[in-house]
């Protein structure tokens, strides 16, 4: 028998009940399709949370108030966790493993500007969170040591400020006012796109750390101080030396901090933990249905044994030997799980894209992914198509003819 | 017995015995049985229904095992052989006519006819479906290649049968009632058929019940519970061809 005969007779068998050999790879089809899809999406998301945190800047660090550990001990009402700028400072004098660093003092604000009202946050930070966030200007220029120095009203705008404020005009060199302080502008920074948690990242305006505390908040405290390391690999050594000088400006002993000292890494991590979760959760789904419709094959084929074992007397009269039936049988299984594999793939692939469109998720099918699932559905068609396989190939030629 | 003789042997065997258990009951179908056939030979198996006649030819046919007894085909013991070397044995040996056709339904007659060619391990024969229609022609069924089983007449699907078995040009052919369920005249064609293959070389045994039909061989065994009764040549073999024209000519029925 050459392979190309017994595919052949596989098909013809195959065909020969249709509807059957339909119900049967059913199993395998809405397995591989319904995990074809779920992986396209969350390929999808992953891709998404990646260039989403990769858009926070290299090798950034984020320094937090309060304690990471929230089981931890009570510090009592004395000691309320805050992050001033003065701490900014100290670590811009004392730190030499960073590149730069910025305290970040957050507020929400109503802006008027050529005639327009337009609420956006407002971000005080110093000249380095440029290089920190990795965040140029396409227009104009960033604020400069000067301007912060000088508690200047210059303002950055993030390009969706721009868009609403001056439609179809040069932002850059106009005027508005943030709480009816009259600011400069003096750059737009270049398009950022969504954060990891879906914000818009480009609806900010910055402006000097100086000038946001003096004119418009009034408040030394600052909710975030963010800052980079040269490299990836001295993220860790940064970020302790991070630790020390603010446990020594706070005064509390290693294990009793107060803030929290975070790198880009333990987000990606999270992010890729939940992932991961989803991944598993994908991989059981994908088990379970591929064992079912593995176990709807084995079934038939069973069946089909049964139901042929005249022909498979007769196949054995003329000369086949028993692994000629066992092949026989084995090709047919595997032929009908790749074929609901195929089917499946095809069903996934398109699923994915029309709930992509739809939804406006961005999917990614692989060819991994389609390697795997058309690698799976022909094992599951394997290993469930042995034992009937095997069964058939025991039997004896003459019991085989006389069965009725 | 000299060495040509010995080489001449096609089938021997020594105390054939074939019990088939039902429960409690043993139903002794065969119990010994000796054969020997000669190269070239061409035998009536005949007896009572039940007399052990299919066991026999299973057994000749190395589709079934006896219980006792041996059995030498072309000089080898059969009984000793695995299953895949059986399996050669009837790919290879044995072409085998059985009492039911045994053709795979939804299967052209040229596929049926091609199958014992695909398991040939041998590949003795480069183009096979040229083969299988060979065969067909020889059984006088060169039309109906593409017709199923199901489209052939009972005789048609007999001589497609026949044409299995005569693809892979076996030295035995073994048939069990070829005739059973052929009227008259399509009896006497299959048996000028046998005749000729015989002329041309082949053992064949053939069952049958009908002494008319035995009357077409050189020596006729006699079947009767499990033993042989009667070994007998018969002394004026009867020649299938010379009947037929016999009758075209009494009744010249279509032939315009
Ligand atoms: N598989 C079997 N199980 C039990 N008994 C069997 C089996 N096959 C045959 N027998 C018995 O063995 C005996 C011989 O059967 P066999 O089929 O060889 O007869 P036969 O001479 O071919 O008859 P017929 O002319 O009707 O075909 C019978 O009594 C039958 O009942
Ligand atoms: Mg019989």
């Amino acid at each position: 028998m050459t392979p190309m005969n017994l595919v052949r007779i596989a098909g013809q068998s195959i065909l020969k009940n249709k509807m059957r050999a339909l119900l049967t790879m059913l199993g395998i089809i809405i397995g591989v399709g319904a995990v074809i899809v779920m992986v396209a999406v969350g390929l999808g998301a992953r891709g998404q949370i990646r260039e989403s945190i990769q858009s926070l800047g290299s090798n950034m660090i984020i320094i937090m108030p309060g304690a990471a550990t929230t089981g931890g001990v009570n510090m009592g009402a004395g000691s309320f966790s805050r992050l001033t700028v003065e701490d900014s400072e100290k670590i811009a004098r004392e730190a030499t493993l960073i590149t730069g660093v910025s305290p970040v003092i957050n507020s929400m604000a109503q802006v008027i500007g050529n005639g327009t009202n337009w609420r956006a946050l407002i971000n005080g930070v110093s000249t380095d969170y440029e290089v920190i966030r990795d965040w140029p200007t396409s227009s104009g220029t960033w604020f400069t040591e000067s301007d912060v120095r000088g508690i200047r009203r210059v303002a950055v705008l993030g390009t969706t400020v721009a868009e609403n404020l001056f439609p179809g005009q040069e932002a850059v060199g106009q005027r508005l006012q943030i709480r009816n302080v009259p600011f400069d502008v003096i750059g737009v920074l270049a398009p950022k796109g969504q954060s990891a948690g879906g914000q818009d990242q480009d609806d900010r305006i910055l402006i000097p750390y100086t000038t946001a505390n003096t004119r418009l908040s009034g408040r030394s405290f600052i909710g975030q101080i963010v800052a980079s390391a040269a490299t990836e690999g001295e993220l860790p050594v940064a970020q302790e030396e991070i630790r020390e000088i603010l446990r020594e400006s706070h005064e509390v002993q290693p294990g009793q901090d107060d803030f929290t000292v975070r790198d880009q890494t333990d987000l990606a991590a999270a992010a890729s933990s939940s992932t991961e979760t989803m991944g598993m959760l994908l991989a059981a789904i994908a088990s379970i249905s591929l064992l079912v419709g593995g176990i709807g094959i084995m079934n038939i084929m069973l069946v089909s044994v049964t139901e042929r074992t005249r022909e498979i007397g007769i196949r054995m009269a003329i000369g086949a030997r028993g692994k000629d039936v066992l092949t026989q049988f084995l090709v047919e299984s595997v032929v009908m799980s790749l074929l609901g594999g195929l089917i499946g793939l095809a069903l996934g692939v398109g699923g994915a894209t029309v709930l992509g469109n739809l939804m406006g998720w961005s999917t990614e099918v692989s060819p991994i992914t389609v390697a795997v699932a058309i690698g799976f559905s022909a094992a599951v068609g394997v290993f469930f198509g042995f034992y009937p396989a095997r069964k058939a190939a025991a039997l004896n030629p003459i019991d085989a003819l006389r069965y009725e | 017995m000299s060495d040509a003789s010995v080489n001449d042997t096609v089938i021997q065997t020594e105390g054939l015995r074939k019990v088939y258990h039902m429960g409690q009951t043993e139903v002794h179908a065969l119990r010994g049985v000796d054969i020997t056939v000669t190269r070239g030979e061409m035998i009536a198996v005949m007896g009572a229904s039940g007399s052990g006649k299919s066991t026999l030819m299973n057994i000749l046919g190395c589709l079934d095992t006896p219980t006792s007894g041996t059995y030498h085909l072309d000089g080898v013991r059969v009984d000793g052989l695995s299953r895949d070397q059986l399996a050669d044995v009837r790919n290879q040996k044995i072409g085998f006519v059985f009492q039911g056709f045994n053709l795979l339904a939804r299967t052209s007659a040229l596929e049926n006819v091609e199958l014992p060619l695909l398991y040939d391990r041998q590949r003795r024969f480069k183009n096979t479906k040229e083969q299988a229609a060979w065969a067909l022609e020889q059984v006088g069924l060169g039309d109906r290649t593409d017709h199923h089983p199901s489209e052939l007449s009972g005789g048609q699907q007999q001589r497609v049968a026949i044409a299995r078995a005569l693809v892979t040009q076996p030295s035995l052919l073994l048939a069990d009632e070829p005739t059973g369920n052929l009227d008259h005249r399509t009896s006497i064609e299959v048996m000028a058929l046998f005749q000729e293959l015989n002329d041309q070389g082949i053992t064949i045994l053939l069952v049958t019940h009908e002494h008319d039909i035995a009357g077409y061989h050189r020596r006729i065994i006699e079947v009767r519970d499990g033993h042989i009764l009667r070994d007998h040549p018969v002394a004026e073999c009867r020649i299938a061809r010379s009947y037929l024209e016999q009758l075209d000519a009494e009744e010249p029925v279509g032939a315009l």
